[in-house]
């Protein structure tokens, strides 16, 4: 590692309830390089707003603070909303969810794919239609020029969310971050789809975020993962190490996963006692 | 008072009346601090104060005529004139709160669960069921709310209570299609299939599980509608087909006024403020209750 | 066939004119725990909807407890099995308490005692008695789940139809239920039918599972199969290896 591509300090998340401001991203610091990490998390943990304040994609009444957010040398935190949008999408990506939400449903899947080019670089039609259609076949689609004629609600689950990847990647980012990208899908797709990904990424040479609740996946597929409860980063390691994660936490997590063999009569359950103070329920 | 408050307010209520009283302070505090609502409510609250109390409140009968004092400017004696045969209409105004609140709560309460039961109904089942109801519904919806009540009155004769049937007949077919529209919404959703699958009639689905929610949007709904049905009736009062003379109602006190609009301003213009205010205060309260009531505001809490 | 708490029997369903489930033949004994395996669109969660009657466009024949199902939900069928949904958000009432939803279940059938019977019931499933007059919005996933698998014991179901009890819960919530589940199986003889596309959750709670694809059954196996990798059927071996198992020879 050399220079951090994204380098995070004090980072904090707040927004405003009816008692009172609630921080759910409690100051986290982090850098990462050209590698792939993962944040992993229940529901309520903060890792989704994490990945979203890097965008700075949280809308008011919620409240970004950081002492430091640098992305290759580029201060976030003094980016205007307009300089974001260049750095969006051209530098960094995000993939989310669902991708039938993602997508724009009266738009054909080359022409939005190609829409995601053209914003961030002027080039020939001629062109434009080769990039599409290799960045349809990077992402594993069979017969491009078909599938880049369709709409999306003709393109199954796994497929929008291959087109979504398209899409996200065309611009060449120097970052993706994937917000539970295979959540919704099943998981023979889901094993295609983070496949896909892990290629691309790693033979582009670029920075990964991969945001999950799946401990397991998380683990399969990045090199450094931080574990996230309550707004803080509770354990940092090694995917190879995870097994021997030391936070009781991180533990409970992985304890409380049933596994494919099976065999003990009652999982155990999270004491949250041990380490929260109180904080949420 | 903060005992009280606590007990009202605490999360675990250890039963269904502390429970269903923590809910009304919540919406009615919530209610208190929008100040547009309040200022609704409070002219509500006159509204059925001075129909209350009208006997009290009045300086003079209404329909004591004092051929004397004819169109009187207002005055310290008559603080909003007199009208063409001297009647005080500060007095008529404030008997008129009467029918005006008779009016818009029969309305209300023959329109709204008419409307409420329709739509549900209709949105539950759909199908056949749905394609009769709301064709009928949209027939109704199709003419204009005045022409229709005058056609009604007009075959069933002038008067207060057809007055207050016809507006009923064109009120209903809105709070229909507001019904229809959310039961669809939540109609295949899994807590009414769990609710089947316990045993439960249609007839319990709908009575107790689908009505209860469409019911807070047709509540705003028909406190919005108020200011109309107001309208309309002063409408038919002012064409000659409502609350028949002497009754002071404000419609009718309108339309005799206007052979003086030039020279005795009052004659009209007193009711005409009546009805503007009373229809704010319904539209500022429908506004204050959509904020409190609205599913997705209390979701949030 | 006498003793089997749920039989099917070349049970095909559709939705309007499309075909979603082909010839479905298979039995679960009473006191077991069944699961139906397979990705979205296998038609697992239709054979669910269609025994009780959600999805009443089927041909065949369904009997539970050796009566034979009708084509809609019904009272008496009620009283004998009951079903818990995947989502706790939409599946509870949201303008009710916990105590109208438990309640309401013994009013429809007439059944009295209900303060009582709430009451122990919310012990039961590991609910606070203070939850009993909340409102879903004021409870977590999990604390709703449980609410749903209350309901659905309420009337004293001896067949639990579940559809992916656990999929829209948190790891560690997913643990609390699970176990829940189990122990309420143990004390109460329950049978089960669970729909899921999670084979470790199948092998933590499940004593046989069939696997569907396409509308059809694969493979009928049991839990043993799945813990030691020797599945039989191809597409069974494939959604166990994605599912991060290691496979063995079947």
């Amino acid at each position: 590692m050399t220079v951090p591509l994204l380098d995070i300090e004090n980072l904090t998340v707040t927004f405003p309830t009816a008692t009172g401001p609630v921080d759910v991203v409690k100051g986290i610091s982090f850098s990462l390089g050209r590698e792939r990490l993962g944040i992993v998390g229940e529901s309520g943990s903060g890792k989704s707003m994490t990945g979203r304040a890097i965008l700075k994609l949280i809308r008011r009444p919620g409240r970004v603070t950081a002492d430091e957010m640098v992305f290759d040398g580029i201060d976030l935190t003094t980016q205007s909303e307009k300089d974001m949008r260049h750095l969006r999408g051209a530098r960094i990506s995000m993939v989310m969810q669902d991708p039938k939400f993602s997508l724009n449903p009266v738009m054909t899947v080359g022409a939005q794919i190609a829409e995601a080019l053209v914003t961030h670089k002027k080039l020939p039609r001629r062109e434009l239609q080769a990039r599409v259609l290799s960045m349809l076949e990077a992402v594993r689609i069979n017969e491009p020029e078909r599938v880049a004629r369709l709409y999306p609600h003709e393109v199954s689950g796994g497929m929008g969310q291959r087109i979504m990847i398209a899409m996200m990647l065309i611009p060449e980012p120097d970052l993706l971050i994937a917000d539970e990208p295979t959540s919704a899908l099943d998981v023979s797709v889901q094993a295609q789809v983070l496949d896909i990904i892990d290629d691309l990424v790693t033979g582009k040479g670029m920075g990964l975020i991969l945001i999950s609740h799946d401990l397991n996946l998380v683990a399969r597929y990045c090199d450094r993962i931080l574990v996230m409860n309550g707004g803080e980063i509770v354990e940092e390691c090694k995917a190879s190490e995870l097994h021997q994660a030391r936070h009781p936490y991180t533990r409970g997590l992985l304890a409380a996963m049933p596994r494919m063999d099976e065999d003990r009569e009652e999982l155990p359950v999270l004491d949250r006692s041990t380490w929260t103070t109180g904080a949420g329920t | 008072m903060t005992a009280l408050r606590t007990w009202l307010l605490d999360d675990s209520p250890a039963s269904r009346l502390q429970a269903n009283l923590g809910r009304a302070w919540r919406v009615w505090t919530a209610l208190l601090r929008n100040p547009l609502a309040v200022v609704g409510g409070l002219i509500i609250l006159v509204l059925i104060v001075m129909a209350i109390f009208a006997p009290l409140i009045a300086p003079y009968s209404p329909i004591g005529q004092d051929l004397a004092n004819r169109l009187m400017p207002p005055s310290a004696a008559h603080w909003m004139g007199t009208d063409e045969l001297g009647r005080d209409i500060y007095s008529r105004v404030v008997y008129g709160a009467r029918i005006t609140l008779l009016i818009v709560t029969m309305v209300a309460v023959i329109a709204a669960p008419v409307g409420l039961v329709i739509g549900a109904v209709s949105g539950y089942f759909g199908g056949w069921a749905d394609r009769i109801l709301m064709g009928v519904t949209d027939i109704f919806l199709s003419m204009p709310k005045l022409i229709l009540a005058l056609a009604f009155v007009a075959a069933l004769g002038p008067g207060i209570e057809n007055a207050i049937i016809a507006i009923a007949i064109t009120a209903w077919p809105v709070y229909a299609r507001i019904a229809r529209a959310e039961t669809i919404t939540f109609r295949d959703a899994e807590f009414i299939a769990a609710i089947r699958l316990q045993g439960a009639s249609s007839t319990r689905v709908i009575l107790r599980h689908v009505l209860p929610l469409c019911a807070s949007s047709t509540i705003i709904r028909v406190t919005l509608d108020m200011a109309g049905i107001i309208l309309t009736a002063a409408g038919l009062g002012f064409l000659g087909l409502g609350a028949q003379p002497p009754l002071p109602e404000w419609g009718a006190m309108i339309a005799r006024g206007r052979n003086f609009i030039l020279d005795q301003w009052w004659v009209a213009t007193m009711p005409g403020f009546a009805i503007i205010l009373v229809s704010l205060g319904f539209c500022f309260l429908g506004d204050g209750l959509r904020d409190v009531l609205d599913p997705k505001q209390g979701g949030k809490q | 066939m006498t003793d089997a708490a749920i039989h099917l029997e070349n049970l095909s369903i559709s939705y309007g004119k499309t075909p979603v489930v082909h010839d479905v033949t298979f039995s679960v004994a009473e006191g077991e725990s069944f699961a139906l395996v397979g990705e979205s669109g296998s038609g697992k969660s239709t054979i669910l909807r269609a025994i009780t009657g959600l999805a009443p466009d089927w041909t065949g024949a369904i009997s539970v407890l050796g009566k034979p199902r009708g084509h809609a939900p019904d009272r008496d069928f009620a009283k004998i099995c009951q079903m818990v949904f995947q989502d706790p958000y939409g599946s509870i009432h949201p303008r009710k308490t916990v105590d109208d939803c438990l309640a309401e279940p013994l009013a429809v059938h007439g059944i009295g005692g209900r303060d009582t019977r709430v009451k122990d019931m919310l012990a039961a499933v590991g609910l606070d008695q203070r939850f009993r007059f909340r409102f879903p919005h004021q409870l977590s996933g999990g604390q709703r789940q449980r609410v749903a698998i209350a309901r659905a014991l309420m009337l004293e179901p001896r067949v639990m139809l579940l559809d992916e009890p656990t999929s829209a819960l948190d790891v560690s919530v997913q643990a609390e239920i699970l176990n829940l589940l189990k122990k309420l199986r143990r004390e109460q003889g329950l049978t089960y039918l669970m729909v899921t596309h999670n084979l470790p959750v199948v092998s933590f709670l499940c004593d046989r599972l069939a696997v569907m694809r396409h509308g059809r059954v694969v493979e009928i196996a049991d839990v043993a199969a799945l813990k030691t990798g020797r599945l039989a059927d191809p597409y069974s071996r494939e959604l166990y290896a994605a599912s991060g198992g290691a496979l063995q020879p079947a």
